[in-house]
């Protein structure tokens, strides 16, 4: 058995708008849902309590794959995908700056209208 | 708080003045730090140069989107782009929405900014769960700054 990484840190992508729209589906956020909980998971696994097909989930996957978010493993003949959770860490990091940001733009917005 | 950034903040000054401070293009500039080129009109864009200390080979460009006198003003843009090298064209803009409240002693701010992913809300919580206490500890920060001004 011989565990592999499919995806290179190459196709990882630093913008954000690749892993936005790859989260912004019902279906791939409930794939990356079940990922969060740690163990990589065969496509049969991850299509079992799906109304999708094997194929549309397989689909789904590349796209996961395709903005980093997920990385494929093999084992055997089998295909196993888990979670890279960089690319979601990134945004997180992203959104904790704006804020910051937001928190001191307005701060001087305060003492400016109050002056 | 997932794929919004909100925030509230109480000034002791009037509406009035607080919609001076957000519309005036010179007026946001100063507190923004940034020198807008011309007045923000609905409809169209808002260039101008940042002028924040580090950061002033960035360009600012926004989208102005509802202004309501006294009540909302709104636009669209890439939030603190600051790679100059980066495309962010590309990225999906955020909506900016200043909506202004008359109080007692002055006027409620209420920020939000939205649309940073275009994600089915309900979904988000477990993996965009984000860690607020950093900015619980900003907004006091700026609270006992401006308690210490008269």
């Amino acid at each position: 058995m011989s565990h592999k990484g499919h995806s290179s840190k190459a196709a990882r992508r630093r913008a954000h708008a690749p892993v936005f729209a790859a989260l912004g589906d019902e279906t791939r956020l409930s794939l990356v849902a079940t990922l969060c909980r740690g163990n990589p998971h065969s496509i049969t696994k991850l299509t079992e309590g799906s109304k999708l097909t094997r194929q549309a989930i397989t689909k789904h996957l590349r796209v996961l794959e395709g903005a980093g978010i997920v990385r494929c493993v093999r084992a055997g003949r089998e295909s196993l995908f888990e979670l890279d959770p960089a690319p979601i860490e990134e945004i997180k990091e992203h959104l904790a700056l704006v804020s910051r940001q937001w928190d001191q733009a307005l701060g001087r917005l305060k003492s400016f209208v109050e002056k | 708080m997932n794929d919004r950034i909100e925030k509230r903040i109480e000034l002791k000054a009037p509406i009035s003045r607080v919609w001076r401070a957000l519309t005036d293009y010179r007026e946001f500039g100063e507190w923004f730090r940034l020198k807008l080129d011309g007045p923000f009109v609905p409809g169209q864009i808002s260039r101008g140069q940042i002028t924040h200390p580090g950061y002033e080979h960035l360009k600012w460009e926004a989208v102005v989107q509802k202004m309501e006198p006294e009540r909302l003003f709104s636009f669209t843009w890439h939030p603190y782009s600051v790679d100059p090298k980066q495309d962010y064209s590309k990225e999906p803009p955020t909506l900016v929405e200043f909506r202004l409240d008359k109080t007692a002693s002055g006027t409620l701010l209420l920020l939000t900014e939205s649309g940073f992913d275009k994600i089915p809300s309900g979904r988000r919580a477990e993996a965009f769960r984000m860690n607020e206490g950093g900015w619980t500890q900003q907004m006091s920060n700026i609270e006992t700054h401006v308690a210490q001004r008269p």
